[in-house]
């Protein structure tokens, strides 16, 4: 059996007008919490349907659990659980109907009740879907994902849109998942969800990877540990700050500076004394850990949710 | 972890069932709505006692003899200046005007039944009672019998277009519904089988005949005594076989449509036509001889023609056997092209 979970060389899925992926190559190992995060309209979600086999690739490669799509649709279709980025179900049928219903397509699955506490719906199980919450109704959505006993779980987006509180119910969800050894790739614009959850993340924009490694590695490769950001009213010379002890890149948006760097203590003091030699007022100063959100930025000079 | 895989045709099709039972609209559109409909129609066009002719006499010599002898013989009649009882005629307040005197003269409109009919009544009244006599004695045998009455005309009527409303908006705008809000995407990323799907539906369609037929031809036998002359049995046959060739209709209007504006449009596009010309509430023969071969080959026209040929007439299979023949042929015409053409995403 192989090691990979999926395995996809180049995959290009062009529509009239846009190319939604562009030649991307993605590995992910059994077992692991995979992230694809990058911004709105990345291609992420085309990803995912490829790979779901509900979208055909224009060009390349995919294997998923060691199959092709072409050959291995029914077996493959019997061990994937997904969510999608937005579906709805039925109005007017309960929590325990909807999973049931799901139930009965697996020749082999899960408990129905079992999976419902899984998410915590229990006192839930008889209301209807036009019933529930947002979050709710994301939760069912991953208990039909989760009622067929999956080896690969497929979530897109599984959190956008939901308050913090239902956001951590969900992380629950697949931390457990993920426990049981199951594969799991997700989608998300949040850093911190990505940084949470994966072990490993893709940083995905206009079509392809841009980025790939755990998140820790990601931050120190592409960013460094800290932020240092700062508003001075003055013009600023980029090449000295860059040359400023510790510092390992520069940016600048709307007129205001961040720096990544190894060290704050290092580079805060040096920083300072740049300012006052310029003669420029410090209107702000301010650091923090970097994230995920400042490996986008250092690699796109965007942020990821404008 | 649980191996006993519970039957996803059986989940489909209970799945199906619930969701209409929850839905009010549906359930009046296809049980309520018919039985209103019947109720209203039934009484509007329920057969009167006959009516007594009217007759208005203008003012002179003779008049008020004319009067004595028409309300006599059990008509309505009023002596008139010559003047209002023509605006009378006019406004249709009478049916006819006697003008006595020699001769004597009837005024009134050949257009109107009603005024045909008083100037022939009125006159034969009179004339019996100047003393005719008439050459050979009569007798007369009334009947008014349930069958024959327009309420039995509308019930097999009411029946067909509700087998192809059910057909097409229970298959047509519910497929749309669930592609518009992607879950035909997720259920077809499971291993369901699309077959099953599909057929649940139909399933359904089929299942729901046995309660359409008892609910319409059962009011219809409390409320009227519309009575069913041919066979239950029959009857029962050509409303499935009618409920197949609308289900593929419904399939097929939904195989392409994305939301359900579109096939709301498409589905009113293909019932509006049969609604009017398919003798729902009168007889499709009213319509010009051009239209006719058109009118004989839409379906509804087959559905309810079989319907009223047994219901109506206690006709067999013999005299229905076209049109089964004619559904049958366009249920798997629609089948195979809505199979060929359906999208699940
Ligand atoms: N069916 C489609 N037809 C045309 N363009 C599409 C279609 N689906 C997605 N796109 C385009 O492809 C790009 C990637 O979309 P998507 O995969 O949904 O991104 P993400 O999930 O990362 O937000 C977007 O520009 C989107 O507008
Ligand atoms: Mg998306």
């Amino acid at each position: 059996m192989s090691e990979l979970a999926i395995r996809c060389r180049g995959l290009v899925k062009a529509y009239d007008d846009v190319v939604a992926v562009d030649g991307l190559d993605l590995e992910v190992r059994r077992g692991e919490c995979f992230g694809l995060l990058g911004p709105n309209g990345a291609g992420k979600t085309t990803t995912l349907e490829v790979l779901e086999g509900l979208l055909a690739p224009t060009r390349g490669e995919v294997e998923v659990l060691g199959r092709r799509w072409a050959d291995g649709a029914a077996w493959l279709r019997q061990r994937l659980g997904i969510t999608l980025q937005e579906t709805r179900l039925s109005d007017k049928q309960t929590v325990r109907e909807a999973v049931s219903l799901f139930r009965s397509f697996y020749p082999r699955g899960r408990d129905v009740d079992e999976v419902i506490g899984l998410v915590s719906l229990e006192e839930k199980r008889d209301a209807w879907y036009e019933k529930l919450s947002g979050g709710q109704k994301q939760r069912l959505a991953v208990a039909c994902a989760l009622v067929g006993d999956p080896e690969l779980l497929f979530l897109d987006e599984p959190t956008t849109g939901l308050d913090p509180q239902s956001r951590r119910q969900l992380w629950e969800v697949v931390a457990a998942m993920k426990a049981e050894g199951r594969t799991v790739v997700l989608t998300t614009h949040y850093m911190d969800e990505a940084e949470r959850l994966c072990d490993r993340v893709a940083v995905v924009d206009h079509g392809k990877v841009i980025a790939l490694g755990t998140p820790r590695e990601l931050i120190e490769r592409v960013v460094g540990h800290e932020v240092v950001e700062f508003q001075a009213a003055a013009a600023l010379d980029e090449a000295r700050l860059a040359a400023l002890p510790g510092v390992r890149a520069v940016h600048r948006r709307n007129g205001a500076f961040a720096l990544t760097v190894d060290r704050v203590h290092r580079t805060v003091p040096a920083l300072l004394g740049e300012l006052d030699g310029a003669g420029a007022r410090l209107d702000r100063l301010s650091t923090h850990s970097a994230t995920l959100e400042d490996v986008f930025v250092a690699l796109t000079g965007r942020r990821l949710r404008d | 972890m649980t191996d006993r895989a519970p039957s996803s045709l059986v989940e489909l099709t209970l799945t199906r069932i619930r969701l209409f039972f929850r839905e009010p609209s549906a359930v009046f559109w296809t049980f309520g709505f018919p039985l209103l409909l019947s109720v209203a129609l039934g009484v509007a066009f329920r057969n009167r006692p006959p009516q007594p002719v009217v007759a208005a006499i203008a003012a002179g010599p003779g008049a008020e003899e004319a009067l004595r002898a028409v309300v006599a013989a059990g008509q309505k009649g009023a002596v008139l200046p010559v003047a209002a009882a023509r605006a009378a005629l006019r406004t249709g307040k009478t049916d006819v005007v006697v003008l006595p005197g020699s001769p004597r003269t009837y005024e009134y409109d050949p257009t109107r039944e009603d005024s045909r009919l008083a100037r022939l009544v009125v006159d034969d009244l009179l004339q019996r009672a100047e003393g005719r006599r008439d050459p050979t004695a009569v007798a007369e045998v009334t009947v008014t019998e349930p069958g024959s009455r327009y309420v039995d005309f509308l019930i097999p009527g009411l029946l067909g277009v509700n087998i192809m409303s059910a057909g097409m908006w229970g298959i047509g705008y519910v497929i749309v519904e669930t592609r518009q809000k992607k879950l035909l995407k997720r259920l077809v990323a499971t291993p369901m089988r699309r077959s099953e799907y599909l057929l649940s539906f139909v399933i359904l369609r089929l299942l729901f005949v046995f309660l359409e037929i008892p609910v319409l031809l059962g009011f219809g036998w409390l409320a009227f005594s519309v009575p069913v002359h041919g066979s239950l049995a029959l009857l029962v046959a050509i409303s499935l076989v009618g409920a197949l060739c609308f289900a593929g209709m419904g399939l097929l209007v939904a195989c392409r449509a994305q939301n359900v504006q579109t096939v709301g449009g498409l589905i009113n596009l293909v019932m509006m036509p049969m609604f009017l010309l398919s003798g729902v509430f009168f007889s499709a023969s009213h319509f010009p001889d051009l239209l006719q071969p058109f009118i004989r080959v839409l379906p509804l026209t087959a559905l309810n023609d079989a319907l009223r040929l047994v219901m109506n007439e206690g006709l067999g299979l013999a005299a229905v056997g076209p049109r089964l023949l004619l559904l049958a042929g366009l249920a798997i015409v629609t089948f195979a092209a809505a199979l060929r053409w359906f999208r699940w995403s």
